[in-house]
């Protein structure tokens, strides 16, 4: 069944006051959907995107040589079974690829909102997301998923709206960053803002971009998502020519990827928007932000949740989400939780995986009454 | 499933509306049944990915961890029964895990395949060779079970570490027991399952 896409924007007049203090007074969200609510309006699903992602989460547009990025997890007869569930997949606030965020006009200056974009964190997405869900006329998801930024959101929805979701599958996430996850979003931010072109956030308005800091904060990235032994499978000490050549050029494989990569993005992305999604994972501590009101919160969810780990991811490493694991154990919910063999490192969560898909299978299609 | 019976006396001996913790729970068979019949609260451990799967299609929260490692992750008392069905002989540290058990449940259920059997007994003797059977279908070298003992073995255990027996079933294969089990469960008994506190 073809996924008839096209994105839609919902234009929401009421204003969101944010976790900062800060007010957004209008905004708008960019959002596709998949398959069709059915009559009983009870098979809606929400997708959260993670730090660079977008609403284009599954099918492929006529003129795009690259389908959504998770077209392999969202679609007819795929684990997210676009012949059963509605999906709703949105780019959150402060992104740059349709949704209100820094390349925006500020109503109040009718300038280019750049580095005055509020910082927005899982909260206010949730909160913004909760706008969506009513525009469309759906009372519960069925669940809410994530991967790693976005399985934070899909935790944080069990929390703020403990009755509207059924399921929650939260995955390659962390209850909170650690320094190490701080120091390296510290680093990337650094590069973007060292950049010539930075303005101090407002580059657009001098018609320039960072294109240079992004570009060296997305190979950053890069290398934290893949894992030693994938980057050994994928490039291994391969060179671009058959011999050394003693300068600075590009001379191994990883190199060229790693530029690539890193030019490709830094050319497609805004980077205030990069900006605000690396705070915005810093930001995120439900326990600490919740702190003794946490525990009721979890006695009022009604969330049966599955988190997912991998074993080569070590930017949020299984560890990390058997502490998210313990938590919801120890206050008696729902949960399975399973440890997904693969050298794919962080990235493993975009990736096919028979087991991976198979554990996903198995619970999103296990009807609601807990055992 | 002859062997796995003993999931049915296990399941007798749990009242209803409790919290049920199924170590080396497998495709999640007693949580499932558990629930539907006492309406219990249950989860399972195991640390097979395709006993996962299954136990997710039957509905069951499970979790895939290691036994060895991994019931830190429980709190003292947080269960009614931990229960331990035939997996006392795959773990790393018998003896740890026992201990563990009694301190996040209330009550504990442990069965396992009797090696004073007197078929092992035979095979060891006339044959001189490591007992394969119906209920331990696998040479030494690629055996998961590491840690087998003998009904008199457990007993001695439990005497040993001041571990209270409230109850315990010996029988055979087909679950049944016999006068020469009775007088001799050591020697006749396949599967023990006990209750401890």
């Amino acid at each position: 069944m073809s996924l008839n896409l096209k994105t839609s924007v919902l234009k929401v007049d009421q204003p969101l006051e944010l976790k900062s203090g800060k007010v957004l007074k209008r905004y708008e969200l960019a959002y596709e959907t998949y398959g069709v609510l059915n009559n009983s309006r009870d098979n809606a699903v929400l997708i959260c995107h993670a730090l660079s992602g977008n609403q284009h989460a599954a099918g492929k547009y006529k003129d795009d040589d690259k389908p959504g990025w998770w077209d392999n997890m969202i679609g007819s007869g795929k684990p997210i079974d676009t012949d059963h569930l509605f999906v709703v997949s949105l780019n959150n606030l402060g992104g740059c690829h349709g949704s209100t965020g820094p390349k925006s006009i500020n109503p109040e200056t009718n300038k280019i909102y750049g580095s005055d974009f509020p910082i927005v964190t899982v909260e206010d997405w949730v909160n913004s997301q909760s706008k969506l869900m009513e525009s469309l006329g759906i009372a519960k998801w069925k669940f809410v998923i994530g991967g790693s930024l976005g399985g934070m959101q899909a935790f944080q929805w069990t929390l703020q709206f403990p009755d509207k979701v059924e399921k929650c599958i939260i995955i390659a996430a962390a209850p909170k960053l650690t320094a190490q996850n701080i120091a390296f979003n510290e680093v990337a931010r650094q590069a973007i803002m060292k950049d010539p072109n930075w303005h101090n956030g407002h580059y657009l308005e001098k018609n320039v971009i960072p294109n240079q800091g992004l570009a060296l904060a997305r190979m950053l990235g890069h290398i934290t998502y893949l894992s030693d032994d994938s980057m050994k499978e994928k490039f291994g000490r391969d060179l671009q020519k058959q011999k050394l050549n003693f300068n600075f050029d590009v001379e191994f494989q990883i190199e060229s990827y790693l530029r690539y990569q890193g030019e490709k993005f830094g050319n497609s992305f805004d980077a205030n928007t990069y900006l605000l999604m690396t705070k915005s994972l810093d930001y995120f501590d439900p326990i600490k932000d919740f702190g003794s009101d946490l525990n009721t919160r979890l006695s009022k969810t009604c969330s049966k949740y599955l988190i997912i780990s991998f074993t080569s991811d070590w930017r949020f490493p299984p560890s990390r989400s058997k502490e998210i694991m313990k938590l919801l154990i120890h206050n008696n919910k729902n949960v399975s939780y399973s440890e997904i063999d693969s050298s794919g490192g962080h990235d493993a969560f975009l990736m096919e995986n028979e087991d991976y898909f198979e554990i996903m299978r198995n619970f999103i299609s296990g009807d609601n009454n807990g055992v | 499933m002859g062997f796995r019976n003993d999931l049915e006396l296990i399941s007798s001996w749990i009242k209803p509306n409790s919290k049920v913790l199924d170590l080396g729970c497998g495709d999640g068979y007693l949580l499932k049944m558990l629930a539907e019949k006492k309406n219990i609260k249950g989860l399972g451990v195991d640390n097979d990915i395709n006993k996962i799967k299954l136990a997710l299609k039957k509905n069951v929260n499970v979790l895939q961890l290691d036994l060895d490692t991994g019931l830190e992750t429980f709190n003292t008392q947080s269960f009614d029964y931990v229960v331990l069905a035939q997996s006392l002989q795959v773990v790393k540290n018998p003896d740890k895990l026992i201990k563990e058990m009694l301190n996040i449940g209330e009550e504990i259920i442990v069965s396992f395949p009797n090696m004073g059997h007197w078929r092992p007994r035979l095979q060891l003797f006339f044959k001189g060779m490591m007992p394969v059977t119906d209920a331990l279908p696998f040479k030494w070298f690629s055996t998961p079970n590491i840690h087998l003992c003998t009904i008199s073995d457990f007993v001695g255990f439990c005497e040993e570490h001041n571990l209270r027996i409230s109850q315990r079933v010996i029988v055979n294969k087909n679950q049944k027991s016999n006068l020469l089990i009775k007088l001799f469960p050591n020697l006749f008994g396949e599967v023990a399952t006990f209750r401890l506190r």
